[in-house]
């Protein structure tokens, strides 16, 4: 028993940290230019293909560094041909666009890929478990988790450390005066957009090697990253790496008693937080407004 | 002049409605994808009592029209096989579930209501993909159809033939399009228009706002959750993609397309809509494509929809 529910926290803490890393990404984007990218999903997928198609040619390392930087390529290119439009307008209009965006890149993928399930192989050695006793620990899902934590790390470090990440942090706070204080913002917007695809590709290379490839890879894990977000706080993002953590683990604990709820537990747990803390756990007064 | 032609314009709306199942197939529709038209429509200007009166952007109407196809739907099968009893269980759990969820939700605006909103409405998706034994899980309830209508002087066949259930979903929108109509147009309807121009100048009016909201949020789902039950009558079917986010979608588009700033907008963008999914799903696989492709369209070209550009080319 002790070892099924290990089992299930430790898969949901992997499973959290995919969350994580989809939610910090939107989070982003997000906070700086006040759209909802429903194609996230998309572009996490488009991550885990390309890494697919380009394996053959430069292995599984070089596909894991090069996917998601090209991935984030054609984000900044999306950005600056439709999203850019859009700023300023009411919401709604990019929420619109990014969903019909959503649609066209699953469609996409299946039909260049197929609707079928495809494996993504990973090296061999990742693969088998590290103790007989935790079979599930494989030395895939500790790379993975060692991953996520270096990204998270490198991503704050770039929010706090270089002109960049400071400069994205202030427009969070008021883009007006960013804007007056002579920083470009139109590439400000587009570099952050990129910065937010560039986690959902990497995402999407890590997911493959976890879950196989299908076109709706990314679409099933756009949800949980909204409710990672309002759980953790909105505009916080330290709060959406909380949150995609604790909802991960809370769906693995699920898991073991109570396997149909699986999924419904973190809108349980999104449906408590607004009702006790409407801003989120780490969340600033009075962004919700 | 201006009050006779919107009263033309009604008119001719009517009578085009009225008259649906019997030219529909005239133009290469059938008598279904009409009814279709006037439930999908039913529940996009539902969304629009709200998106576009009240200035709330709501992304998940589909949860409240799902739980009303499911209620309508579980009512057949499993209580008493009744059309009217149906209707009503499948409306007042499809509100129940909005009037708990709205509470939680009125205070967040803008992109953060969207997002709770869509969040939210995958709670019940989930219940009816995983309670098998109860929903029919993945694969839709079934097994149950709709009952002829008997009101004692007289009967209606409406459990098998289309065009009579097409008049009898028409008289369920006439009544519903006429309350909203009454209700936007009542000192209440007046208070949602003010706190969609200027919240905050409402606020100072001393307009109780997040009530005002809670109390559209709920009408808004009261009526969607009517097109849902009619829309699991329709086919006699439903299953989980009724509660489905991108169904919302779908409701926000159609709205969007049709006019967001007028009250028959909605209506005429699900026709387009609808007969639009219903044509490119028959001739291609990559209908996903089209249909992805007609938001991005809309969103850069027509962002005021059909009868907002209509209605600028008749002032202007």
């Amino acid at each position: 028993m002790t070892q099924v529910l290990l089992f299930n926290v430790f898969n949901g803490l992997i499973v959290g940290a995919f969350y994580a890393l989809m939610a910090l990404g939107l989070s982003l984007i997000l906070n700086l230019s006040g759209v909802i990218n429903f194609a996230h999903g998309g572009f996490l997928a488009i991550g885990a293909y390309l890494a697919y198609s380009l394996m053959p040619f430069i292995g599984f390392w070089g596909a894991l560094l090069v996917a998601p930087f090209l991935t984030a390529a054609i984000g900044l290119a999306v950005e600056r041909v439709l999203i850019r439009r859009l700023y300023g307008r009411d919401p709604l209009y990019s929420l619109l666009l990014t969903f019909g965006l959503a649609y066209i890149l699953e469609d996409a993928t299946r039909y260049i890929y197929g609707a079928q399930s495809v494996p993504y192989p990973i090296p061999g050695w990742l693969t088998t478990p590290l103790s007989a006793q935790f079979f599930f620990l494989t030395g895939y899902r500790l790379f993975m988790v060692a991953l996520v934590g270096i990204a998270v790390t490198a991503l704050f470090l770039i929010l706090n450390r270089t002109r960049l990440g400071m400069r994205i942090r202030a427009g969070t706070l008021d883009l007006e005066t960013v804007s007056v204080l002579g920083v470009n913002v139109r590439i400000l917007r587009n570099l952050n957009f990129g910065l937010g695809i560039y986690l959902a590709g990497l995402a999407g290379v890590l997911a493959a090697g976890m879950l196989g490839l299908q076109p709706t890879i990314g679409t099933s894990l756009i949800m949980p990253s909204f409710v990672a977000i309002i759980i953790g706080g909105l505009g916080s993002l330290p709060g959406t790496l909380l949150g995609g953590l604790l909802i991960g683990v809370a769906s693995g604990i699920t898991t073991v008693f109570f396997p149909s709820a699986t999924e419904a537990v973190m809108y349980i747990m999104m449906g408590i937080v607004l009702l006790v803390r409407p801003r989120g756990l780490l969340g600033e007064e009075g962004r919700t407004q | 002049m201006k009050r006779v032609s919107a009263r033309t314009a009604n008119a001719a709306i009517w009578i085009l409605l009225l008259t649906m199942p019997y030219w529909m197939g005239a133009i290469g529709g059938y008598t279904e994808l009409a009814t279709r038209v006037i439930v999908l429509g039913l529940a996009a200007m539902a969304l629009n009592f709200l998106l576009g009166f009240t200035g709330v952007l709501s992304f998940g109407h589909a949860a409240y029209f799902g739980l009303g196809a499911y209620g309508a739907a579980m009512t057949i099968k499993y209580i008493v096989p009744s059309t009217p009893l149906a209707i009503v269980v499948g409306v007042a759990v499809g509100t129940l579930a909005a009037a708990i969820i709205g509470a939680l939700i009125v205070k967040l605006r803008g992109v953060y209501f969207a997002m709770v909103t869509i969040a939210f409405g995958q709670v019940f998706y989930f219940i009816t993909f995983r309670w098998n034994s109860v929903t029919g899980g993945d694969d839709g309830l079934t097994g149950w159809h709709r009952q002829p209508l008997d009101l004692g002087f007289a009967q209606f066949p409406i459990g098998t033939n289309d065009k009579a259930f097409y008049y009898f979903a028409l008289v369920l929108f006439a009544v519903a399009v006429g309350m909203m109509a009454i209700l936007l147009r009542s000192p209440f309807g007046r208070t949602l228009l003010a706190i969609r121009e200027n919240e905050r100048r409402a606020r100072f009016l001393g307009i109780p706002v997040e009530r005002h909201i809670w109390m559209s949020f709920v009408i808004s789902c009261l009526f969607a959750s009517l097109a849902g039950t009619l829309y699991s009558l329709l086919s006699n079917f439903t299953d989980p993609r009724a509660l489905h986010w991108s169904l919302s979608g779908n409701f926000v588009i159609m709205a969007v397309l049709g006019g967001m700033r007028s009250f028959w907008g909605p209506l005429l963008g699900a026709a387009i809509f609808v007969v639009l999914q219903d044509y490119v799903s028959s001739h291609t696989e990559n209908w996903m494509s089209v249909i992805g492709l007609s938001f991005v369209l809309v969103v850069l070209f027509f962002p005021r929809g059909v009868l907002g550009i209509i209605k600028r080319r008749i002032a202007a």
